[in-house]
């Protein structure tokens, strides 16, 4: 009994986290896209064909079907953190350690990747 | 005693035999050799793109995109350096205060002559550009000098480059061993990686000529300079040899050097001389 007033209440609490999640996630992803096409920042498109990006570059592979390349997101951080450490021969900056992105925005480029 | 002499003899050129069999690479490595170095250098271009005339290297990416070509030949019958080279027409011929000329200061009055610049003085033990040539001939004559990177600098390379159009690069590097140390430290500077990039001159222009970054393409390292100074659209005006260094630095978030330091004269030196045999195509036109 002392238990059946708060139910609503926490179904209301947990549609609000769940909604600040989604919310959250989406907004990540929209922060990624506009680092990856961001010619100060993450500048993915210079190099790499982006769905939806104008004018790419050639230089490193098109970026798609991430999600299913790299299933564990650990790895798609690694590469944008430092590709060096796995091909020393890359052209690819190591945006993590030469510090041009922050790991937040790596993490939200990673959220973007995995759209595509 | 005659035995002990004669075996340490016997030892020694043992040890050398086996020196000698065992490390030739790490000696051949360790010799600086530019003629090898230019010849494995235009190997590379060579047959990284077969279709490519050798001649046609110096004209950047024009070389590797025939859709460019075209649109820039079309450009060519109305250049946009022409107004440079007019200008470093009548600055060359106009007397300096004293009355002495440029062509005072060059071989064959300086017509015909950018093939052979940049060039090792034994004098000085270093090398010595056209620029700085030119900006020496300056003082000298008790003129100030000019920026490096453009304006008047561009028009008169400009105009020297115009007159020895066609004509074979053609650097020399003495028997000197002040002369290989600057190749090779031209060399060095040229494939280490720098600034936050993390990229050297080699990671864009030997890895990846031909490609794009975003609308632009690559230029082969191989003739870069042949064609310099440029007129380049993203400056909105010319730029010498200086002006395409630093701004290469800067635009990899690399921190870019004085104009005519010592190792960008060492690069330069590096990048002339391997491209020997290649057509001097100067003042160029570039997006």
């Amino acid at each position: 009994m002392t238990a059946f007033p708060c139910k609503p209440v926490v179904l209301v609490a947990l549609a609000l986290l769940a909604g600040v999640a989604v919310a959250q996630a989406q907004s990540t992803v929209a922060d990624g896209r506009k680092l990856a096409f961001d010619r100060g920042k993450g500048n993915c498109l210079t190099c790499h064909v982006i769905k939806g990006g104008d004018l790419p570059g050639s230089i490193g592979p098109e970026l798609k079907d991430l999600k299913a390349k790299y299933p564990d997101r650990s790895e798609l951080t690694a590469i944008i953190f430092d590709e060096t450490k796995r091909n020393p021969q890359t052209m690819m900056p190591p945006f993590g350690r030469n510090r041009i992105l922050t790991e937040q925005e790596i993490g939200a480029i990673v959220d973007f990747l995995q759209t595509l | 005693m005659r035995t002990r002499a004669a075996l340490l003899l016997g030892s020694l050129s043992a040890a050398l035999v086996a020196f000698a069999l065992t490390s030739p690479r790490v000696v051949a490595a360790d010799k600086i050799d530019p003629v090898a170095d230019a010849k494995a250098f235009q190997n590379f271009f060579f047959q990284k793109f077969p279709n490519v005339k050798h001649e046609d290297f110096v004209n950047g990416p024009y070389s590797m995109n025939a859709d460019m070509k075209r649109q820039w030949q079309e450009k060519e019958e109305f250049p946009p350096y022409e107004f440079a080279l007019d200008a470093g027409k009548e600055m060359f011929a106009t007397p300096f205060k004293n009355g002495k000329t440029y062509a005072d200061c060059f071989p064959n009055g300086g017509i015909g002559i950018r093939q052979d610049y940049p060039y090792f003085d034994t004098k000085e033990g270093k090398v010595v550009t056209l620029e700085l040539a030119l900006n020496r001939c300056r003082a000298a004559n008790g003129e100030a000098p000019y920026s490096y990177v453009k304006d008047e600098m561009a028009s008169l390379t400009a105009y020297m480059a115009f007159t020895s159009r066609g004509k074979l690069m053609d650097i020399e590097i003495p028997d000197d061993p002040r002369a290989l140390e600057a190749f090779e430290n031209g060399k060095r500077y040229f494939y280490t990686r720098r600034g936050q990039m993390n990229f050297s001159c080699a990671s864009c222009h030997v890895q990846s000529p031909g490609e794009r970054i975003r609308a632009e393409i690559l230029a082969p390292a191989l003739g870069i300079l042949n064609a310099m100074p440029i007129y380049r659209s993203e400056w909105s005006g010319m730029g010498t040899i200086s002006r395409r260094f630093v701004t290469c630095n800067s635009q990899t978030r690399a921190v870019p050097l004085e104009p005519q330091s010592d190792e960008y004269r060492d690069v330069e030196y590096f990048l002339s001389y391997v491209a020997n045999g290649l057509p001097i195509a100067g003042p160029g036109a570039r997006p």
